[in-house]
């Protein structure tokens, strides 16, 4: 039973990984704005600008 | 299919408004105005027409006359306002009340396309915000505000935003801490499993690993999470306040001491899940407590609504100067629809002020060459020259800054009921915590420690902390589905306990710019033709009411056309003799027994009186429903207006409650006085003139017509179209307040069944673990529900 003691190593490892990824995310400005992103994935890119690039 | 072709015609592609009258082709599309024409040229050129494919109409009506930006080439202020800036590249933050749909994103994140050298730009829609950054060589902040103008999207920049964007950058890391105490709490959880469930004899080294991991993860919540609990519990302590913070902190602090204790001495798990999820649930309670509007700003004063710099003549030259740097002396020009920003005397030009906002008066004012002219005044006609008098902070308006309710903090506005209650549970907690501990002593020490540590562990208000939170969060939610924002929890409380509602007349209770205009003339059609046509000459507001009210006529010629400023006008039309204005001006005999209580136009033909014209102010539709409210609230009406519309108002208020011109430190004193007689007062007013009042007030409301407009610090802001529902808002604050005394009382209910397990000395961790989250989890389903339940009964929902 003692492989316990690893797994345990191994998910609190993993829950600060991402307790430092939510950190990281927070200070980068990720959180500040959480409304607008959801209205910019919809709108299309131009289909003029896409085009001349083939 | 007809109908939709007529409908083409005759909105405006740009911004849907109405050209029936006169319409502007451009590859086959209908514009209302030149503006908007302008706009669509404008996108066309640069390939962002699909501005138009994402929404119908996505513009804002650009008929409004354009506005000098001038001021943005003065260094000093451009310092002001940009965020950042070097050889390569500025940044600059602006506030665009006009962003309104997904349209608007697209566009003002393809700046870059209009003009190359805007690197990006970004929008956040709910700030109403958008980061710009451009090239320093290649592009000026004037040339960025003016192609922004030229779109549609003129940025509002006002002397406060320069302020406060100083004042600003300050966080104090609640989602972090709640990060941290959710991510201890549950990995707590998680271990303490094993302890409940039960261990077998020969796997004990397991409990001792799980009891010191479980140990290590109540230190980052002691020591980060939970720290704003011990900082504010001892403040209080300092200041000799017993606030909710000091059980709670206590509650933390024996959690933590008895969990290491029994941790070290192996002689029980000890209650680091209690620790850990009690600090959770208290900040997410904070979390919830604090919303922000962001669009809204509750803080504004006499600085956002004056310009950030102000043409003064120098000489023969005219420069931008900051409104900061005016000085005594100097000659400034005012423009049409531009705000005198200091007390200054009339030199030049026919002035003609309107000062709604300032003083209530709904009518402008005419003032003669040497008079002075007071601060905060909008300038209706042509353009003025002043010589300034007094600097801005002295004037007549702004002094009002100067008094001590705006120094004042606001803490000491009105108790909530936890803040009463929780100096009583406090004294008890103690009470039976010590009781228990000396009950025990004679028989047990180690019992008697022990029921101490468990009453006090058992007894910490969570529960009761996240009551008031809860309830009165998602009653402001409710209240902001209706047009009725509230500046933070704390406003539902007080909105409660209000007894006396002080109204402003101006903007308040009639609607700021539209006005009921009744005709008592004894007139032909060819009469009325020539009215209109005498009065399309002039620009005073009052002729341009007369002509829209007539405008189904077509203009005649006018000759001889004589006006006198202030007192009405002379023309000649067809062959007859047109007076048009006040009753000493056409009509000397008539004047003399008239009583001027409305504001009236008078019309005379060849000498031959035929009747006025009145001019009202319209009421908003809430009026009514004001009145209601008169049987349980005492009501004022204060207003800086002339009393001309006291017996109109009569219906409403009773003849003594009305008070017409008041100055805003007289509005200021009379709630004082009101508070002095031991009332809580309620004020509602719109303009600068009542800033004062509101902030005396218990609780301030500023009505609005549209709320990304100007409206004078206060605790609340109030959609005018909402008025009518103010006695449902008045009478739902107190269903949930009711909520907030029967979860209370749930609470209770909690602490003695834990109590009673605690006393004894016999408190399991497991009963702890149970209860703490049982109780949270009952009052937060129970405020939610049963706000949303008063708030259906209401309708407000």
């Amino acid at each position: 039973m003692s492989i316990i003691y690893f797994l345990i190593g191994c998910s609190v490892l993993l829950a600060l990984v991402f307790l430092g990824a939510f950190f990281w995310a927070q200070r980068n400005g990720q959180h500040d704005d959480l409304y607008t992103p959801s209205v910019r994935i919809l709108l299309d890119d131009e289909p003029e600008e896409t085009r001349p690039k083939k | 299919m007809k109908q939709a072709e007529i409908d083409k015609q005759t909105t405006c592609y740009h911004c849907g408004n109405d050209c029936a009258d006169e319409c502007i082709e451009l590859d086959k599309k209908v514009f209302c105005c030149n503006g908007c024409r302008e706009v669509y040229s404008i996108l066309f050129q640069s390939g962002l027409c699909s501005y138009y494919s994402y929404n119908k109409h996505p513009g804002v009506n650009q008929a409004k006359a354009s506005k000098r930006l001038d001021y943005l080439k003065e260094p000093s202020i451009v310092r002001d306002l940009i965020d950042y800036s070097d050889e390569k590249f500025t940044t600059v933050t602006f506030y665009i009340p006009d962003i309104h749909c997904s349209s608007c994103i697209w566009l003002l994140e393809h700046l870059n396309k209009i003009n190359p050298a805007i690197y990006n730009s970004r929008v956040d829609f709910l700030r109403k915000q958008i980061n710009i950054r451009y090239d320093t060589q290649l592009i000026t902040l004037h040339e960025v505000v003016s192609l922004l103008d030229r779109i549609g999207y003129e940025p509002l920049i006002s002397l406060h935003d320069v302020v406060k964007k100083q004042a600003f950058n300050k966080t104090d890391n609640l989602v972090k801490k709640i990060a941290v105490a959710g991510f201890c709490f549950g990995n707590v959880m998680l271990l303490s499993f094993p302890e409940y469930l039960g261990i077998s004899a020969y796997e004990q080294s397991f409990r001792q690993f799980f009891g010191w991991l479980n140990l290590a993860f109540c230190l980052p919540v002691l020591l980060y999470s939970g720290t704003g609990y011990f900082k504010s519990a001892w403040v209080n302590l300092k200041n000799k306040v017993l606030n909710i913070d000091f059980p709670l902190a206590l509650g933390i602090a024996v959690l933590f001491v008895r969990t290491a204790v029994e941790i070290l001495t192996h002689t029980g798990a000890g209650f680091a899940d209690t620790l850990c999820g009690l600090t959770f649930f208290l900040l997410v309670g904070k979390f919830v407590q604090r919303k922000t509007y962001y669009h809204l700003s509750f803080e504004r004063d006499y600085r956002s609504f004056f310009p950030v710099a102000v043409q003064v003549i120098d000489g023969e030259n005219e420069r931008p100067v900051p409104l900061s740097e005016i000085q005594v002396g100097q000659r400034i020009l005012i423009r049409n629809n531009e705000i005198i920003p200091a007390d200054a005397i009339l030199l030049k030009g026919d002035a003609r002020v309107d000062f709604s906002f300032v003083t209530g008066e709904s009518v402008p004012v005419n003032k003669v060459l040497g008079e002075v002219v007071y601060a905060g005044g909008r300038q209706t006609g042509e353009a003025i020259e002043l010589e300034v008098v007094k600097p801005v902070s002295q004037s007549y308006l702004t002094r009002l800054w100067n008094n001590e309710a705006f120094s004042r903090s606001q803490e000491n506005r009105m108790q909530t009921f936890s803040e009463r209650v929780i100096k009583y549970f406090i004294i008890a907690l103690l009470f039976i915590a010590f009781g228990s501990f000396f009950i025990w002593v004679p028989f047990n020490l180690s019992r008697a420690i022990s029921a101490f540590t468990a009453v006090l562990i058992i007894a910490c208000p969570c529960a009761l902390a996240l009551s008031t939170p809860f309830t009165m969060s998602a009653a402001l939610s409710i209240f902001d589905k209706n047009f009725f924002y509230l500046k933070n929890t704390a406003v539902v409380e007080q909105l409660a306990h209000i007894d006396t509602i002080v109204l402003d007349k101006t903007g308040t209770i009639t609607i700021n710019g539209e006005t009921a205009i009744t005709a008592h003339i004894t007139a032909t059609d060819a009469d009325r033709q020539m009215i209109y046509s005498v009065c399309a000459n002039s620009t005073h507001p009052l002729s341009q009411l007369i002509c829209h009210y007539l405008s189904n006529h077509t203009k005649l010629t006018t000759n001889s056309y004589y006006e006198v400023p202030g007192r009405g006008i002379t023309a000649e039309v067809d062959g007859h003799f047109i007076k048009v204005g006040s009753t000493k001006f056409v009509d000397m005999i008539r004047a003399e027994t008239s009583s001027a209580k409305k504001t009236e136009v008078h019309i005379s033909i060849d000498e031959k009186y035929i009747g006025y014209f009145t001019i009202q102010q319209r009421y908003r539709d809430g009026v009514a429903s004001v009145q209601s409210l008169s049987s349980a609230y005492k009501l004022y009406l204060l207003s800086g207006d002339r009393g001309h519309e006291r017996e109109s108002l009569s219906s409403v208020f009773s003849m003594d409650d009305m008070f017409f011109e008041r100055t805003p430190q007289e509005k200021l004193d009379f709630i004082k006085q009101l508070q002095q007689n031991g009332h809580k007062v309620m004020m509602i007013g719109d303009g600068l003139n009542d800033a004062g009042a509101l902030k005396q007030s218990d609780l301030g409301i500023a009505i609005t017509d549209n709320v990304n407009n100007f409206s004078p610090g206060s605790d609340a802001i109030l959609d005018g179209r909402s008025l009518k529902k103010l006695p449902t808002f008045l009478k739902f604050s107190k269903d949930a307040l009711r909520v907030v005394y029967i979860s209370f009382c749930i609470s209770l209910t909690y602490n003695v069944v834990g109590l009673s397990y605690a006393v004894s000395g016999k408190l399991s961790p497991l009963i702890a673990a149970i209860l703490m989250p049982l109780s949270t989890f009952t009052i937060i389903s129970f405020t939610s529900l049963a706000t949303h339940l008063a708030a259906k009964k209401r309708k407000l929902l």
